[in-house]
């Protein structure tokens, strides 16, 4: 093995800004198709199956324009992952070069896994009219193992760059003596990959129920509405209060291993014992400002001791440390959001309880409307936490984000030219979407398939 | 064989399925494009929808699967790779972006307006993205990528007359596979007007590619003297077995010969790589061999080993969906679950409602 001196010259500062920027924003875009893509199948599945057990026609629509609006969003999102891959090494070769290698391992695996994903899902929703109703429903099985197989893979070399294990560093700062299998398992790993699938099941979940929610906000009360809501909400409104314990549980590995980013996320500038929680606050001048404090919180959540150290941002120089006001912010909301879902299935749940039936006053299908947007928000600001409260590292520790980047010139440009172009992904997305959702199933109209290219002799179609 | 020779050789099998398989959905992409007015050009439309909709995620994935294997092979040169040819690998981004998801919208679109600004997308995607996979390939076999981090030229790296050749072979070949891959399809689903449509258009680009093929030599010792010595001498075989193949080809699909001109036309671009990786064997970069920028030994055995247990699990699925779709529209079910009448064109992919 050579030695390649992969020393920086080093990018324009602006440069840095632009290509974070560009890395947050096609990341923050896919991550939110990549949970439908995770979640979706399994909801769409159980609607399939709950159909062909009670033969009640009702499910089966439901699983046709679930599986129609998971082929356009699969699609999307395969190509909006593929570009994640390419800017991987085109934003960040100084990760890449010294680092590739270790955390190789999991990419390979996903390949593997998206690859299955792909192939499945092309069976499954191309061969309704080609396989057997059960054939059918057992080829989505595999969508959905190799999905969550898929987001575990990718989370544990997110997890490896907050927690950076299985090598040693060589003079020449080439990692040696790599150990794939425990860079995959890295501490950080276990928590992570477990919040973000969940995660993934009540983006999904709450964001397929928000869209009925709406329609029956419209005064479309019909059963079929009542069913699409409740399905995909259900599924959610289960697993959230998992989360919330699961939330915690990643919250308890950052306070140990990461204890910069915890400090972060709590705006703690001095480090102490006894320490309170702080809601809300400004953090100004090394000091978290008009927040509510709540004695002890901290010191016991991170800790489970109410007395126990908690190290603040002072531990560290001023260049080691993140963004404070954007993490604390981040983390708050997010939390703030979790609290409000998890209430919003408790209410559910008690009158369900009570005589079976959802809770009737409009308020709740007004926060039944928000509570996807509301999951897709504690979803960015939850990455938002772990990535910015990780700064100024790509690899905690060990490399700065400022000497990853790359130094060719114009690669600021990036930027602008990815926010064009998902500008119109998005409002095309979201417009296709909002067809296939308008598209009311009962009309014989849309049950007919639609042509892909205009038909001979119906060359004006166009039914609005 | 050592892990690195296995990486490598993994490296070519993606390379080359991606090339066979992914190429012609973008090939496809063109005769799209070409197809003509909404009324003529429908029926060639419909049967490209048909046959690229259920395969093309799948035939996507071995451009990650060869990008995530080459940084977890050879880091270093993968860095290099990346940061100096970022302006090709960012449009090639765009244009995969464009295509695919173009292709799902056009699916899911009813009005033809709607149709068409789509189409348009994905047919001039398809077009721009192997030009400039090709003039990334022409930026490597002509040593413009330097080892290390961003030292090439971030333009003339790739926009050479190398480069330009790369991308126009790559446009052609891939609509040219898609031509003969589509005719077989057509006659299969007795669609006979559409074949002939399509075996036209394969026999012109065939011509099209052999001219190129042609004048290549002539370019790459003008502009790339090395890789053109290496090119004539280490791939040589390569070169005549591509050149054989596509002749063959030529012949066979005007003899409409349909599932023999699948098996040469693809051994034709298939040893055309193979040839390109020959002749740069055992250098990845210039001055940096394939052993000196390899991941640590560790690496390589553990993402083998993945790599044979996912195989396993994906040789039997990928032949299931090939299988499952190359069997005629006829469904060997009744199609008891409504939806589209056996023969239609356009069902396949709409659920019933």
């Amino acid at each position: 093995m050579v030695l390649i001196v992969l020393a920086q010259t080093g990018a324009a500062p602006a440069d840095l800004v632009a290509a974070r920027s560009q890395m947050a924003f096609s990341l923050g875009w896919h991550i939110v198709v990549a949970c439908l893509g995770v979640g979706m199948p399994a909801i769409t599945m159980l609607a399939e199956w709950r159909g062909m057990r009670t033969r009640d026609p009702l499910y089966t629509r439901l699983a046709h324009t679930w599986a129609r609006a998971m082929g356009v969003l699969f699609a999307v999102g395969a190509v909006s992952g593929t570009i994640l891959s390419f800017e991987m090494g085109l934003l960040w070769p100084g990760l890449m070069g010294r680092f590739g290698d270790v955390i190789g391992l999991p990419f390979a695996a996903e390949g593997i896994a998206f690859f299955i994903e792909a192939i499945f899902l092309g069976i499954y929703l191309y061969g309704w009219d080609r396989l057997s109703p059960r054939v059918h429903l057992l080829s989505g099985v595999p969508v959905v193992v190799a999905g969550v197989a898929s987001a575990f893979f990718v989370v544990t070399a997110n997890a490896w760059m907050n927690q950076p294990t299985g090598f040693t560093l060589a003079p020449d700062g080439r990692a040696v003596h790599v150990h794939p299998w425990s860079a995959m398992f890295n501490p950080a790993t276990p928590a992570q990959t477990v919040h973000m699938i969940l995660a993934a099941f009540m983006v999904a979940g709450f964001l397929m129920a928000s869209v009925y929610a709406v329609g029956m906000l419209r005064g479309r009360r019909d059963r079929y509405h009542r069913v699409g809501f409740l399905l995909p909400f259900a599924v959610a409104a289960a697993i959230t209060p998992v989360q919330l314990v699961v939330g915690d549980w990643a919250a308890r590995v950052v306070a140990d291993r990461q204890p910069v980013k915890l400090a972060a996320m709590e705006g703690l500038y001095e480090t102490g014992t006894s320490v309170p929680l702080h809601l809300g606050g400004l953090y100004l001048d090394d000091r978290l400002r008009y927040a509510v404090p709540i004695p002890y919180a901290l010191s016991l959540l991170a800790h489970l001791n109410p007395h126990a150290e908690v190290q603040g941002l002072a531990a560290v120089p001023p260049d080691e440390r993140p963004p404070v006001n954007m993490v604390h912010l981040a983390f708050q909301v997010m939390v703030g959001c979790g609290f409000f879902l998890l209430a919003l299935g408790a209410w559910a749940a008690v009158t369900w309880r009570r005589r079976r039936d959802l809770p009737s006053t409009r308020w709740f299908l007004r926060a039944g409307a928000v509570s996807g947007v509301l999951a897709v928000v504690a979803l960015e600001c939850g990455w938002i936490t772990t990535e910015v409260g990780r700064q100024p590292w790509i690899v905690y520790w060990i490399l700065r984000t400022a000497d990853a980047v790359n130094p060719a010139p114009g690669i600021g440009l990036g930027f602008f030219a990815v926010l064009v172009v998902y500008t119109v992904l998005t409002v095309a997305s979201v417009y296709v979407l909002r067809r296939l959702a308008g598209r009311d199933p009962d009309e014989p109209e849309t049950g007919i398939p639609v042509p892909a290219a205009p038909q001979e002799g119906s060359p004006l179609r166009a039914d609005a | 064989m050592t892990a690195v020779t296995a990486f490598l050789a993994l490296l070519g099998v993606g390379l080359v399925a991606y090339a066979l398989l992914a190429g012609a959905d973008f090939g496809a992409g063109l005769w799209d494009l070409l197809a003509g007015g909404d009324v003529s050009g429908a029926p060639a439309r419909a049967r490209i929808e048909h046959s690229i909709g259920p395969v093309w995620e799948a035939n996507h994935v071995w451009l990650i699967f060869v990008i995530t294997l080459f940084w977890t092979g050879f880091p270093p040169a993968f860095a290099a790779f990346a940061s100096t040819l970022y302006i090709p690998l960012t449009l090639v981004a765009f244009g995969i972006i464009a295509r695919g998801s173009a292709f799902a919208f056009r699916k899911a679109s009813t009005e033809l307006w709607q149709q068409r600004l789509f189409g348009a997308a994905f047919a001039l995607s398809s077009v721009v993205t192997p030009f400039f996979l090709g003039a990334i390939a022409g930026a490597l076999a002509s040593g413009r990528v330097p080892p290390g981090i961003a030292k090439g030229d971030v333009v003339h790296s790739w926009w050479n007359p190398t480069g330009v050749l790369a991308g126009l072979l790559a446009l052609v070949t891939t609509s040219y596979l898609a031509a003969v891959y589509l005719t077989r399809d057509a006659e299969r689903d007795g669609e006979r007007e559409v074949a002939e449509q399509f075996r036209r258009r394969g026999l012109i680009s065939g011509v099209v590619a052999g001219v190129l093929a042609l004048v290549g030599p002539f370019v790459l010792f003008a502009d790339a003297p090395h890789f053109a010595e290496r090119l004539t001498g280490n791939g040589f075989p390569e070169l005549v077995a591509s050149a054989v193949f596509g002749i063959a080809s030529l012949v066979l699909l005007w003899r409409r010969r349909y599932v023999a001109v699948r098996v040469t036309a693809a051994l034709a671009v298939a040893s055309i790589i193979l040839g390109w990786g020959l002749a740069q064997y055992p250098y990845l970069l210039p001055g940096l061999t394939a052993q000196q920028a390899a991941a640590d030994p560790a690496v390589l055995r553990a993402a083998l080993a993945a790599l044979s247990v996912g195989a396993v699990l994906l040789i039997p699925s990928l032949a299931w969906l090939f299988v499952l779709f190359q069997r005629g529209v006829h469904p060997p079910v009744p199609a008891t679950r409504g939806g589209a009448p056996p023969g239609s064109l356009t069902g396949g992919g709409r659920p019933p409602g």
